[in-house]
């Protein structure tokens, strides 16, 4: 078992002929993905590596593949249409890894995705993976390994250091959830949570946050009012000053609130796990396990 | 992106909002021309990047042209929060009655724009609303309907009983919420909005920032960037794509994304050094990044020692190894270096470091480690 994504996810790639699109195709399509359709406007009627219908639109690729799952690699300025063209689509779940998106665009694209009971992840993500089965986004395939520990984070390459010692210690994963360091974003924390609390195989959880937005505290009160499966936390930003933007757009400490102290705080309140360094999620989890 | 005052002011007054009339000028004899112009007590303030402009000297009320000279030559080239000011706004005195607070934000909970207004204005809103809350009205706003008249109309009642003030100040909220919208903002706000005693609402003083998102698709927002307001080598380093703060510890570190960034400075301060930079070099492993990051890195005196972190997933850690033989090549290191690298490419990279006389390590506690221990004089 597994969250969001398992080996029925039939994916559409939004942006396949594109640099990065095509890039990630052939990983996720070397992985075991099921890439049913990409979407490139104009290329309609091509085949992506002579095998993956390309269409026009989504709406066309849904209808004459089934695809149930929208992976989008387009440039931040249309980034956002493509999201609602997904939705409109009727997929059930769109992953945005497009980095660069205008916050005020989300605004109107979170409504519009939620009022279709669509699933977003991201914008400014890596995508998610279930270990062995489907991976959609851009963690690398091989620091992954089937088993018991849900990952979920704000960060990409934070979150692949932290997986690859879980791996590296022999703890597997169910999935793993990138939501994106964005001030908007479709999936928070506590979606994820909640689903890994459902999935069965699931037994314990690593969260990783940074600092802003206050995200990180309300996963913490949900964790002490709805889990019963241990939760491990760390965030990162601890030495960030205030009022600066840390790379990601969400990442900043607005005044004196979205502080690191404030989370961590939150957390502890909550009877959760902390990790002060990343290796320390090894011997947290294991423990818990 | 922050906007100054004077910029702010310009977008909200193209937007029909009633400001003072003002100008900035960058000499004391300019001021003094300004203030002769307007023929009436003009206010003096310095346009930096920083709040509590007015507790550090940086705002004067003056009654005679000869008086803007003075109180200018004082403010210009004083040092508010660490900037230097390089020009001061010479605006018309507006006489206050009471002032109130009008402000939108992209709240990140409703994932809506939320404006927040109240009577106590002047003063610090983050501080009204850890005191005083109730004080403070916040109304979200579904951004496919705009604004609508009814809610402006509420604010406007909330801020004043009487219904022409009201009226008056829901008009500036349309205005308020067009600029915002058509600046691309995640910040706007006039503080103080004043009621003067003839009975007008008078804007005093605005404040705007832009989402760096927005940038790309706003050329004329984009434009008015001051990069004489910003630390030199932050400008050299967004100018190489490159995202980069500056702290004021001694190692400096290049990271590939933002998370792990963080996580390398929490690290090195957990290991009892201090930062000397945030910089994250980005998805993409391109070898010029990592010359360019390896060039504004070793222009701080302060750093002195450096520390990589890469964790190759899209980046390949061989152009990275490539980008440090190629930068130290061209201009050798004064200081020592430290290298960790693990992921894609990780064989191919420690072989190019190997032979180009470079140690690396695939571990990042025992890097972070050495890297404090070599900036603090250690072996």
């Amino acid at each position: 078992m597994s969250v969001f994504i398992d080996k029925h996810t039939k994916l559409v790639i939004q942006g396949i002929t594109g640099r990065d699109g095509s890039f990630h195709a052939k990983q996720m399509m070397e992985y075991g993905t099921q890439v049913v359709a990409g979407v490139t406007p104009g290329k309609g009627g091509q085949r992506f590596e002579g095998t993956v219908p390309i269409f026009n639109t989504v709406m066309d690729a849904v209808q004459a593949t089934g695809a149930n799952t929208s992976v989008i690699y387009v440039p931040p300025p249309f980034a956002a249409d493509a999201i609602m063209e997904a939705a409109a689509a009727g997929v059930s779940l769109v992953v945005c890894i497009t980095e660069g998106v205008p916050v005020l665009d989300m605004t109107k694209v979170y409504p519009f995705v939620k009022e279709r009971g669509v699933r977003l992840i991201g914008p400014n993500c890596p995508g998610l993976i279930t270990p062995g089965e489907s991976k959609v986004g851009i963690i690398p395939g091989r620091i992954c390994t089937p088993g018991p520990v849900g990952v979920v984070s704000r960060s990409g390459t934070l979150t692949y250091e932290v997986v690859y010692q879980l791996t590296r210690a022999g703890i597997g994963q169910t999935t793993c959830v990138g939501i994106g360091g964005d001030p908007i974003n479709g999936t928070n924390f506590i979606d994820c949570l909640a689903a890994f609390e459902k999935d069965p195989q699931t037994k314990a959880i690593a969260m990783m946050g940074e600092i802003g937005g206050t995200d990180e505290q309300e996963a913490a009160e949900y964790v002490k009012q709805h889990m019963t499966k241990p939760v491990v936390g760390f965030i990162a930003g601890q030495t960030a000053p205030p009022g600066r933007r840390m790379g990601h757009a969400g990442a900043i400490i607005s005044g004196s609130s979205g502080t690191a102290a404030e989370k961590l705080e939150a957390f502890a309140a909550a009877g959760m796990g902390i990790a002060k360094r990343p290796i320390d999620f090894v011997e947290l989890i294991k423990a818990r396990l | 992106m922050n906007l100054h005052e004077y910029q702010a002011k310009e977008i909200l007054r193209a937007h029909g909002v009633h400001i003072p009339p003002g100008r900035v000028a960058t000499t004391p004899d300019e001021a003094e021309a300004i203030a002769r112009e307007y023929g009436t007590a003009v206010m003096v303030k310095a346009q930096v990047h920083a709040g509590g402009r007015g507790k550090a000297g940086g705002v004067k009320f003056c009654k005679t042209p000869a008086d803007a000279k003075e109180k200018a030559s004082a403010i210009l080239g004083m040092s508010i929060k660490g900037l230097t000011v390089e020009q001061v706004l010479v605006t018309v005195a507006a006489d206050i009655g009471t002032e109130a607070y009008v402000g939108i934000i992209v709240d990140r909970a409703t994932k809506k724009p939320v404006f927040m207004v109240s009577a106590a204005g002047g003063i610090d809103i983050e501080e009204v609303a850890a005191t005083t809350p109730e004080k403070i009205l916040y109304v979200p706003v579904d951004v496919r309907y705009g604004l609508p008249t009814y809610d402006a109309m509420r604010m406007g009642f909330f801020l004043y009983p009487d219904v022409k003030l009201a009226r008056g100040a829901a008009k500036i909220m349309q205005q308020l919420y067009a600029a915002f919208m058509a600046s691309g903002c995640s910040l706007a706000e006039i503080n103080p909005l004043v009621v003067t005693p003839q009975g007008e609402l008078v804007a005093v003083d605005g404040k705007m920032v832009i989402d760096d998102n927005e940038l790309d698709r706003r050329p004329e927002i984009a434009a008015l960037r001051d990069e004489r307001s910003e630390e030199p080598s932050e400008v050299d380093a967004r100018n190489a794509n490159l995202t980069f703060i500056k702290l004021d510890g001694n190692v400096g570190c290049v990271v590939n994304g933002a998370g792990l960034a963080m996580a390398t400075m929490d690290l090195v301060k957990y290991y009892g050094g201090e930062p000397a930079n945030f910089l994250d070099i980005g998805g993409s492993s391109n070898p010029e990044k990592v010359v360019n990051a390896l060039r504004i890195i070793t222009a701080d005196p302060n750093v002195k020692a450096i520390l990589f972190n890469i964790f190759g997933g899209i980046t390949r850690t061989d152009d990275v190894a490539n980008g440090i033989v190629t930068a130290t090549k061209a201009n050798p290191l004064k200081v020592p270096i430290v290298i960790r690298l693990t992921g894609t490419n990780e064989e191919i990279a420690m072989k190019i470091l190997q032979e180009n006389g470079f140690t690396a390590s695939s571990d990042m506690d025992t890097a972070v480690q050495q890297a404090v221990a070599l900036a603090q004089g250690g072996k």
